[in-house]
């Protein structure tokens, strides 16, 4: 059903398509959250589905995180594929005990008698001024629990293939899409496009310093790459893509070719995922690495609402080349 | 009366307490470890309600469920070898008893967090509405989750979007040390479901028959309607909440009165009356069981750890 030609969508066409595809394809899979049906979607990402595929399959919840997390979960523990749409993942803090102590223990638990297909999305990270309780980025909190899979896509053409990928999987997978990014545009790949999970990519080839990010803070990446190619400082940016299961090799097979690593990362950085990711480097090719590997994160506070500390507080172009002129031995 | 089932019913209840007292017993000598639940006095309400349900029907259960896999499954051996966390476990070592699951029986948990597994029943159930599948799920928890924020979201959704489910609350009085008079604002946790509005009853949850028909009666009910039913069966542990609670916030005279209760015995003396079964019959039962309990021990005695290469297992696929 999908175009056979590259097409240029927004990010959130892009996932309405993966879900659209692949419940045209697989009537086991619903689609439950708030807003997700008569309201078209809080951010337009389910727009047309209620119509498309009717109120049994496109399921408006209450404003019951628990509840709804928690039904998705036991439909998949009897063979539904559930996608449950958290408005943000930072109400999904109200269904963390549904997440972690039910969806993510229950294959191990029982021994591998129960798989659980189900897909947790939702936009994560700060937007613009939504302060502390509604600019959380949530992969740090996710990525720490054996069991389930996390999932962050840069593009339009990624987050079709990775969701579409999510929705096959037969684990629970938590999938952080971004406010920010939904209006975004890019080609997305015609024909069946399905990107597996754990498989990160060079997004920009670089000799001089390997960035490891993941998101929306791609963007903010390259455009820091742009500046310190004109220093010729020239960078690597590695997109994860899936945070779990890490793409090891991808991070470690850069970093010894260019021998310095930066991760950037949106969200706190004591016990975060940019710390994964230096650990990684630092425990398996620590002879490579010419320089201390260095985190660009949230600073280590709530988010402010006021706009001029919220960029503050957010990783930025002037920090991430800051941060790699450092890397290279250059002092600004 | 159907002797046939009468016995059976009894049969039944005496295998879920033997089975407990081994495991205690197991517990006390260091070869049970973790924790221990145990739901003696309280079994007429997992044999009652689970004898009503079809085999087919989904039960969904809490840590205190050795008596509702029992009576699912009739798998002492697997139980207990899972309560020594032996390979040879229902879940191969991996849950011990809080964690009690078979798949092939439709025996879903085995949920350890107080009122985590109420949505997820009503999941189960979501998904047998949408496959028009006429299966119904049994949800048991006990009476101090009538003040979880996931009980009453459960209870909500199931009411809205009209979910078979058969929700079976085990009021023993008790929210592990605390009496139910000082955590429940309602006398009766059945007022909270009613005001969903799902329909409630309460039941005698030391009679197994009558436990067995309320459930019965619920069970085609929503079988027919696809509405959830909400029963509240008042019951009572001889035990403390788990092997470490000597239970000292009750009196004495308050267990002996219970005690007197006794479902095992009460359904026992009414099989006398009736004419059913003799003393010596009943004792024959007794002898049954306590030799399943006693070959379930020796099992899970003698099989193997858990290979200890399999300790990733089952993470994910």
């Amino acid at each position: 059903m999908s175009s056979p030609e590259p097409r240029v969508l927004t990010f959130r066409e892009a996932l309405r398509e993966a879900m659209v595809e692949e419940m045209e394809r697989d009537a086991s899979i619903v689609l439950l959250g708030e807003e997700v049906g008569e309201y078209n979607g809080a951010y337009k990402v389910s727009e047309g589905m209620l119509k498309r595929f009717g109120e049994r399959r496109v399921v408006d919840t209450p404003i019951a995180e628990t509840g709804f997390a928690g039904v998705g979960i036991g439909a998949a523990m009897v063979g539904l594929r559930p996608i449950v749409e958290f408005m943000t993942w930072n109400f999904s803090l109200v269904a963390y005990d549904q997440i972690v102590n039910n969806a993510a223990k229950l294959r191990y638990m029982t021994n591998g008698q129960f798989t659980l297909a189900i897909v947790f999305r939702g936009p994560a990270g700060a937007a613009h001024a939504l302060s502390a309780q509604h600019s959380q980025a949530v992969e740090s909190l996710y990525a720490h629990v054996p069991g389930l899979k996390v999932v962050v896509p840069s593009t339009p053409g990624d987050g079709k293939g990775l969701l579409k990928a999510a929705i096959r999987d037969d684990n629970p997978v938590c999938f952080l899409e971004s406010e920010t990014m939904y209006a975004l545009k890019g080609e997305v790949p015609g024909g069946e496009h399905v990107i597996p999970l754990g498989v990160a990519e060079v997004k920009r080839p670089g000799r001089d310093l390997t960035l490891v990010t993941w998101g929306k803070m791609i963007h903010m990446a390259m455009k820091a790459a742009e500046a310190l190619a004109a220093e010729a400082i020239d960078v690597e940016i590695l997109d994860l893509r899936t945070i779990r299961p890490l793409d090891r090799a991808a991070v470690l097979s850069s970093v010894r070719r260019t021998h310095r690593l930066l991760v950037v990362q949106e969200g706190w950085p004591f016990a975060g995922v940019a710390a994964e990711i230096v650990a990684l480097a630092t425990t398996e090719a620590f002879d490579e690495l010419d320089a201390p590997p260095a985190r660009i994160t949230n600073l280590d506070v709530p988010m402010p609402f006021a706009t001029n500390l919220e960029q503050a507080v957010l990783p930025s172009v002037p920090r991430v080349v800051e941060a790699a002129r450092r890397l290279v031995g250059r002092t600004s | 009366m159907d002797a046939a089932l009468l016995l059976g019913l009894y049969r039944q209840m005496t295998l879920c307490r033997r089975f407990e007292e081994a495991a205690a017993r197991a517990y006390q000598q260091g070869k049970v470890r973790g924790f221990l639940h145990l739901c003696i006095g309280q079994e007429a309400v997992a044999v009652g309600a689970i004898s009503a349900a079809a085999p087919t029907d989904y039960i969904v259960a809490t840590y205190r469920e050795h008596a509702h896999y029992l009576a699912r499954t009739d798998d002492a051996r697997g139980a207990m070898a899972e309560l020594y966390g032996k390979a040879t476990g229902c879940v191969g070592g991996r849950g011990g008893s809080m964690h009690l699951f078979d798949a092939s029986k439709r025996f879903l948990g085995g949920w350890a967090i107080v009122g985590g597994h109420v949505p997820i029943a009503a999941g189960v159930a979501f998904a047998s509405k949408y496959r028009d599948e006429p299966d119904v799920t049994l949800c048991f928890f006990g009476d101090g989750t009538a003040n979880q924020g996931a009980f009453h979201e459960g209870l909500a959704l199931a009411s809205l979007w009209k979910l078979p489910v058969v929700f079976i609350c085990e009021n023993n009085m008790y929210a592990m040390g605390t009496p139910l008079y000082r955590t429940l604002a309602v006398e009766d946790v059945a007022i909270r479901a009613r005001g969903y509005p799902i329909e409630a009853e309460i039941v005698n949850g030391d009679d197994v028959l009558e436990m067995r028909e309320a459930v019965r009666h619920a069970v085609e009910r929503t079988r027919k309607t696809k509405e959830p039913f909400f029963l509240e069966a008042k019951t009572y542990r001889f035990r403390g909440h788990s092997m470490s609670d000597p239970a000292k916030y009750r009196t004495r005279e308050e267990v002996a009165e219970w005690m007197k209760r006794d479902p095992i015995f009460m359904l026992g003396e009414r099989m006398g009356t009736l004419g059913i079964a003799t003393p010596e019959q009943l004792a024959a039962v007794d002898e049954e069981v306590k030799a399943v309990v006693r070959d379930a021990v020796e099992f899970a005695e003698s099989s193997p750890e858990p290979a200890l290469e399999t300790v990733e297992d089952h993470v994910e696929s």
